[in-house]
C-alpha cells in the first residue's frame, strides 16, 4: 500500500432502497477518506444512513453505485465470500446490544474470531486472556453474558472485537445501551485502543457526549455531510 | 472450515434447551412415525417369520389344483391311495410310504384379550401327523386316542384362546370335545391349530372319505419332481404340488402386502405431518438466532457453517425421535403375542419381531424427516441477511 493511500476511500456513494415501488434515497454522492489511525464519531438525526454507511465501510451492505476502497482496493465488488475473510481479517465490530452468544461464557464469545483464523488453541487462549485483560474483565472469562452487567458485556464484545487483531473498529452506538459512567468507561477504552494500540475506529452514535471521545466529528443529514470538526 | 461448522453447530446444540417445547414436539412427531412403521414392520417380520419357519424342505404338500389354501381343497379317498404308491417318496421299513391325508376344518374359538368370536383350525390327522413335522412334540398330557373325541391342541392356542386348557371340555361343531394334551412346534403356524382323529372328523363333519390335503415326506432332492411328474401322468389325478415350506411362503405374502399397501403409506402420511413439524421447529430455531447468526456472519463466518449448524440440529432432534420411537416400538411390540386371519380363513398365531433391519429403517426414515424438515430453514440460516445484525 502507498503510504499516502487512505485507509478509506468512498467515491460517489449512493444507498438507495426500493420500498413499495418507491425508489428512497438514502445517500446520494458521498464522498470520503478516512486515514489509518483516525477515530472517527458519524452523526446526524435517525434515519439520516449513520448505520447505512458503517454497514458499506464494514462491508456488510453494498451501495447502489459508488464504490468503496480500503487500502487503495475497491471492497464493494467483492462476493460475499471474500467479504467474509475481508471482514475476519480488518474488522472488529462492537454493536450497541453488544451480541453476544448467550450460550457461551465470555472466553468462548471473544473466541469465535479466532476459529477464522489458523491460530493454535493454546495461542487462541492466551490472545483471549490478553483481550479480556485488555478490558480489564480477565476475572469474567467463565462467566454467560446474562451473568455480566451492560457495561461488562461490551467489554467482552470489544475483547472480542479486538482479540484477531483487526485494523478497524466499527462501533454502531456502542454506548447506546449504556448508562453514563459505564458510557463513559467504554467511550475511554476506545480511545485507549485508538491511541496506544492504532485501532482505527469509526463509531456512530446519536449521542454528543460520546461523540467528544472521537478526533474527529461528521454529521450527515439529508444525504450528505454537513459538518466536519477535526481536534 | 471445519473449525467453523463445528462452533456454529455446537452454538446451535447449546440453544435448544431455550426451545424445548418446540424440540420436543419434533421429537415425539418423528417418535410417533416411527413406532407406528415399526409397528407394522414387526407384525410383518412376526408374521413372516412364523409362516416362513414353518413347514419343511422335505415335505411334499399336495393340494387340488388350482386350490390356494387347504379349506378350498378336496382329495378322495381313492385319490389318497394312489398317492401312496408314488414314486419319490420315502418309505419306512415295511415298504409304505410316509403319508399323511389331512382334515382342515373351522371352528369357533374365543380370542382371550377381545373376548369375540374367530375362527380357528380343527385339523384332522392320522398316524403319521406328527412324524411329518419337525420339532414337533407332545408338552403336556397325551396325544388323543384314535376314534375318540378328544382333541390336542398348540401352545399358541392355549395362551390367545380361551376354552382350551388341558382337560377342559368344549364343543366344536357339532360335538363336545376333551382336551388331552397340547403340543409345541417350536412357534411355527402348527401351533396356532386344533388337532383331532381324521376318521371321527369325516364323520362328524360328513366328508364321507375325503380330505383336503396331504402330506407327504419325499424321497432326497429330486423326490418331489419325480413325484410331481408322475402326478402329472396320472389321469385320475389333478394336483398342485409344492413343498411345504413353499406353500406356508405363498400363505405370508397376504400380511406382507397389507405391510405395503396400509402400513407404509401410513407411516408416510404421519411423517409428511411430522416433517411439517420439523420444519416449523427449525424455522423457529432460526429465528431466535437470526441476530446470532448475522453476528457470526459480520465476523467472518461463512454461511455454509450457519446451513450445516442448523441441519446438524433437525437430524439430531430427528434421529433422537427416530430413537426414542425404535425404543417405543421394541417395549411396547416386540414379542407381543397375537393372531391375525391367515390366507386359509382361520386364525394364526405369532409374535411382533422388531428387528435390527426394520429398526435401520424407522431411523433413516428419520432422518429424511429431519433433513426435509430442516432443509428449507438451513437455506434460510445461510441467507441471514447481514444487515439483521444491527437490529441487536
Amino acid at each position: 500500500m502507498n503510504t499516502n493511500t487512505p485507509l478509506y476511500e468512498l467515491r460517489n456513494l449512493s444507498k438507495r432502497y426500493s420500498r413499495g415501488g418507491e425508489n428512497i434515497p438514502i445517500f446520494d454522492n458521498l464522498n470520503m477518506s478516512i486515514e489509518n489511525g483516525d477515530f472517527i464519531a458519524i452523526m446526524g438525526p435517525s434515519g439520516s444512513g449513520k448505520t447505512t454507511l458503517l454497514n458499506q465501510l464494514g462491508g456488510i451492505d453494498k451501495p447502489s453505485t459508488g464504490e468503496v476502497l480500503f487500502e487503495g482496493q475497491r471492497i464493494d465488488n467483492l462476493s460475499q465470500g471474500q467479504l467474509a475473510k475481508w471482514r475476519s481479517a480488518n474488522i472488529g465490530f462492537i454493536f450497541q446490544f453488544y451480541n453476544l452468544m448467550p450460550t457461551l461464557t465470555a472466553a468462548q464469545n471473544v473466541e469465535l474470531p479466532l476459529l477464522l483464523s489458523p491460530v493454535k488453541k493454546s495461542e487462541r487462549r492466551a490472545r483471549i486472556a490478553t483481550a479480556l485483560d485488555i478490558v480489564g474483565i480477565g476475572d469474567r472469562a467463565h462467566h454467560r453474558p446474562r451473568q455480566l452487567s451492560g457495561g461488562q458485556q461490551q467489554r467482552v464484545a470489544i475483547a472480542r472485537a479486538i482479540v484477531a487483531d483487526p485494523k478497524v473498529l466499527l462501533c454502531d452506538e456502542p454506548t447506546g445501551d449504556l448508562d453514563r459512567t459505564s458510557a463513559d468507561e467504554i467511550l475511554k477504552m476506545l480511545q485507549v485502543l485508538n491511541k496506544d494500540m492504532g485501532k482505527t475506529i469509526i463509531m456512530v452514535t446519536h449521542d454528543p457526549e460520546a461523540a467528544k471521545y472521537a478526533k474527529t466529528e461528521l454529521f450527515l443529514d439529508k444525504g450528505e455531510f454537513i459538518r466536519r470538526e477535526r481536534k | 472450515m471445519l473449525k467453523q461448522i463445528f462452533a456454529v453447530t455446537a452454538l446451535n446444540l447449546r440453544s435448544i434447551p431455550q426451545r424445548w417445547g418446540m424440540s420436543l414436539a419434533t421429537i415425539i412427531a418423528v417418535a410417533l412415525v416411527v413406532s407406528v412403521l415399526l409397528a407394522f414392520m414387526a407384525m410383518s417380520n412376526g408374521f413372516s417369520a412364523t409362516l416362513s419357519g414353518s413347514g419343511s424342505d422335505n415335505v411334499a404338500m399336495v393340494l387340488r389344483k388350482g386350490a390356494q389354501t387347504e379349506l378350498n381343497s378336496g382329495i378322495s379317498g381313492e385319490q389318497i391311495r394312489l398317492i401312496s404308491e408314488a414314486p419319490g417318496l420315502s418309505r419306512d421299513e415295511n415298504g409304505n410310504t410316509i403319508i399323511s391325508a389331512e382334515l382342515y376344518v373351522i371352528a369357533d374359538g374365543l380370542k382371550r384379550s377381545t373376548m369375540t368370536k374367530v375362527n380357528l383350525p380343527l385339523r384332522g390327522v392320522g398316524k403319521n401327523a406328527m412324524q411329518l413335522r419337525e420339532g414337533m412334540k407332545i408338552t403336556q398330557g397325551t396325544m388323543f386316542a384314535s376314534g375318540s373325541n378328544e382333541l390336542i391342541v398348540g401352545e399358541a392356542v392355549i395362551r390367545e384362546f380361551a376354552g382350551f386348557d388341558l382337560g377342559q371340555e368344549i364343543r366344536l361343531g357339532p360335538n363336545t370335545w376333551k382336551v388331552v394334551g397340547i403340543f409345541s412346534t417350536g412357534g411355527t403356524v402348527f401351533e396356532s391349530e386344533i388337532w383331532a382323529n381324521a376318521g371321527v372328523l369325516q364323520n362328524l363333519f360328513r366328508r364321507g372319505n375325503s380330505y383336503q390335503s396331504v402330506r407327504a415326506e419325499l424321497d432326497g432332492a429330486d423326490g418331489l419332481e419325480k413325484f410331481k411328474q408322475w402326478a402329472e401322468n396320472e389321469p385320475q389325478l389333478s394336483l398342485d404340488i409344492q413343498t411345504e415350506k413353499q406353500f406356508f411362503a405363498g400363505q405370508a405374502g397376504s400380511l406382507e402386502n397389507m405391510v405395503n399397501f396400509v402400513g407404509w403409506p401410513l407411516a408416510i402420511i404421519m411423517a409428511i405431518g411430522a416433517l411439517a413439524g420439523a420444519w416449523n421447529t427449525m424455522y423457529a430455531s432460526v429465528d431466535a438466532r437470526i441476530s446470532e447468526i448475522a453476528t457470526l456472519r459480520t465476523i467472518g463466518f461463512n454461511g455454509f457453517s450457519t446451513f450445516i449448524g442448523t441441519m446438524v440440529e433437525a437430524l439430531l432432534l430427528a434421529f433422537i425421535g427416530g430413537l426414542l420411537g425404535a425404543l417405543l416400538a421394541y417395549l411396547m411390540f416386540n414379542g407381543l403375542s397375537t393372531s391375525t386371519l391367515s390366507a386359509g380363513f382361520t386364525q394364526v398365531v405369532f409374535k411382533f419381531e422388531v428387528t435390527a433391519q426394520s429398526v435401520q429403517s424407522g431411523i433413516i426414515m428419520a432422518l429424511i424427516v429431519g433433513f426435509l424438515g430442516g432443509l428449507a430453514p438451513s437455506i434460510r440460516a445461510a441467507r441471514v441477511p447481514l444487515t439483521s445484525v444491527n437490529g441487536g
